[in-house]
């Protein structure tokens, strides 16, 4: 009982910088236990290509489902794919991506395999029968200690709380069949993107997040060329945005948005209610601008500027392009 | 339609968090205690589709001690038909054993829509509603930010990472609401009244087999106290140099 399994997360047939996180992580658990990494991926035909960058990131054997119906993530085919495969074989872990996807496929399997699972979790080690876990609860507001005694131990690892590695291994590709399935219960009919060249904000080193002090959906031209200034950032937003219809739900940042940890936040007109700052307290440097001197994010920002957004941005955005260009 | 929605009762995050001196729990002392908020969304959106469709009822279930009657009462207070206790007097960490419980007493219930938040706020585990679909048998979709359900037949958008899916699914089905799709109505005076009246079942609670459990709660290492460093365009030289430099974040 030393192999972990790994589900491959993709969207249009792609990996995502996650998937390439959880096959680390699982590399990182099978040698702990000096066992094989299997990686599951499903996507349309073709998708067995993609073996060759999961075993540079450490996979031993890919097994790929591809069919053309697989275009978009079909949960019901996921968790028969990765169930049937945890059942043909034994293996210590599984391992998922703590991303929508993962969330979405790893309660299924462990149902399934009728076990349990931990989620989100930010660190992992194997201590005797058991795994223990580190995961934030109540918001970020308690980190607790969790221990699964289950064998296999499914784990949905947290978004960046692993670094993806390269460490070459045989990534030996045994294509699957499509699973046939009792009936095809839930079907993905569509996959709406917004701009797909922008990074995610999970993704995103640095975050250019707006608020309600931006006064109107046109002013976020603001905090977009601030964040083309720094060429490596995403762009957030308050629920007070979001309800206003100025940015997509998918950008809000909070406690019933997103949670991102990027290495710089720079928070635009926003008071740093407490449902906010549940979703970005733990980015490593924290900026913010604010007409206010009593808002309550300068309570955690790193670096406050007291001052009007429509003048300190504009201001800030050139100061970022010249330094971009100087470095 | 029937539905159930599933609801838990959780601290409201504003408060201020302490160890309990077991050092595996959150001392509940001074804290306040609400349903948890995708739960009220959850309530919310099986409210409208019964009083669009004119017919059916929404029926509430939560699993805890005793204390958990208050918030199956404010969901009866905000238009709920029935509300079940599934009693024990510690509520487990671990999702299969509640969903365990949550399934023994949805089986058989007859149920076209099982609905819940897409997480309860204090774990953020997201995994119960999918468990107790797959104990049932069920098409699960989570996180859903629209949804239509018309014969036998339903439709979802569910969030992702810089955008959403479009499902569709057969019902009896689980479904798991995200914020968005509606916001909970406050109970009406009216309503906190008839709540006193409506019945409210106590079953122990079934739970299925505990794997997972709290070992230790810390407290986070808190943040270095925020810093204004100064008013106006006139600082923004100064923010640079200090990312530059202190931050090391250019
Ligand atoms: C259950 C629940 C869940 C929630 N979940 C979330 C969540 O996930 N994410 C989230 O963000 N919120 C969430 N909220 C909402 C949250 O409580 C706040 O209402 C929201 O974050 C406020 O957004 P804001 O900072 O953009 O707006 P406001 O609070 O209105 O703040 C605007 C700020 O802009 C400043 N300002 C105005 N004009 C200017 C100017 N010209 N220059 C500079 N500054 C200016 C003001 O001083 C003010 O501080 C939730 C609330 C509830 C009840």
């Amino acid at each position: 009982m030393t192999n972990v399994l790994v589900y491959a997360e993709t969207r249009g047939g792609q990996p995502r910088k996650v998937t390439f996180e959880a096959i680390t992580a699982a590399r990182q658990l099978a040698d702990q236990l000096g066992g094989a990494v299997h990686v599951v991926v499903a996507g349309p035909a073709g998708v067995e290509a993609l073996a060759a960058s999961f075993g540079e990131h450490g996979a031993d054997v890919v097994v790929a489902c591809g069919h053309e119906s697989l275009v978009h993530y079909q949960p019901d085919v996921a968790t028969a794919l990765v169930a049937s495969r945890a059942r043909s074989a034994t293996y210590r872990a599984i391992v998922f991506s703590a991303s929508a996807q993962g969330k979405d496929l790893a309660p299924r399997v462990a149902a399934r395999l009728r076990t349990t699972l931990a989620s989100d979790v930010t660190s992992f080690s194997l201590r005797g029968d058991a795994m223990v876990v580190t995961h934030p609860g109540y918001t970020g507001k308690v980190i607790q200690t969790l221990k699964l005694v289950a064998s296999p131990a499914l784990l949905a690892v947290r978004p960046g709380a692993v670094a993806a590695a390269k460490q070459p291994k045989a990534g030996t590709v045994e294509a699957v069949a499509l699973p046939e399935l009792p009936s095809a219960r839930v079907t993905t009919t569509e996959t709406v993107l917004g701009d797909t060249k922008k990074l995610d904000l999970g993704e995103a080193p640095v975050i250019v997040s707006g608020g309600r002090g931006l006064k109107a959906a046109e002013h976020f031209a603001l905090v977009e060329e601030l964040a083309a200034a720094f060429g490596n950032a995403a762009v957030g937003a308050t629920r007070a945005v979001t309800d206003e219809g100025w940015r997509p739900h998918a950008d809000q940042i909070g406690q019933t948005g997103r949670l991102v940890s990027p290495d710089l936040y720079v928070a635009v007109g926003i008071s740093g209610a407490i449902q906010h700052l549940a979703g970005m307290r733990t980015s490593r440097c924290i900026v913010a601008i604010n007409k206010d001197k009593e808002a309550p994010i300068f309570k955690v920002a790193d670096y406050g500027i007291v001052g009007d957004v429509f003048e300190v941005v504009p201001a800030l955005t050139a100061a970022i392009k010249s330094a971009k260009q100087g470095a | 339609m029937k539905i159930a929605v599933c609801i838990k009762r959780v601290p409201e995050m504003d408060g201020t968090f302490r160890i309990a001196a077991s050092g595996a729990a959150v001392d509940e002392a001074g804290l306040k205690f609400d349903m948890s908020d995708f739960d009220g969304y959850a309530v919310e959106a099986a409210l409208q589709m019964t009083e669009k469709l004119g017919a059916g009822e929404v029926h509430v279930v939560s699993l805890g001690p005793d204390i958990v009657q208050e918030t199956l009462r404010k969901a009866l207070s905000m238009g709920c038909a029935r509300a079940t206790q599934l009693k024990c007097d510690v509520v487990p960490y671990d999702p299969f054993a509640i969903a365990s419980a949550l399934a023994a007493e949805l089986q058989g219930g007859a149920y076209d829509l099982v609905l819940f938040g897409k997480m309860s706020i204090d774990s953020a585990n997201g995994a119960v509603g999918f468990m107790v679909a797959e104990l049932l048998g069920l098409p699960m979709v989570h996180g859903c930010s629209k949804l239509d359900v018309a014969g036998g037949q339903g439709t979802a958008r569910r969030e992702i990472e810089g955008g959403g899916e479009m499902m569709t699914f057969s019902l009896p089905a689980v479904v798991s609401i995200d914020e968005g799709i509606a916001r909970p109505r406050y109970p009406s005076l009216k309503g906190i009244m008839a709540a006193k009246k409506k019945p409210l079942d106590v079953k122990p609670a079934q739970l299925g087999p505990v794997a997972l459990t709290v070992e230790r709660m810390e407290l986070p290492a808190a943040r270095p106290p925020g810093r204004i460093i100064g008013e106006g365009a006139a600082v923004v030289p100064e923010l640079v140099r200090l990312l530059q430099t202190e931050a090391k974040v250019l």
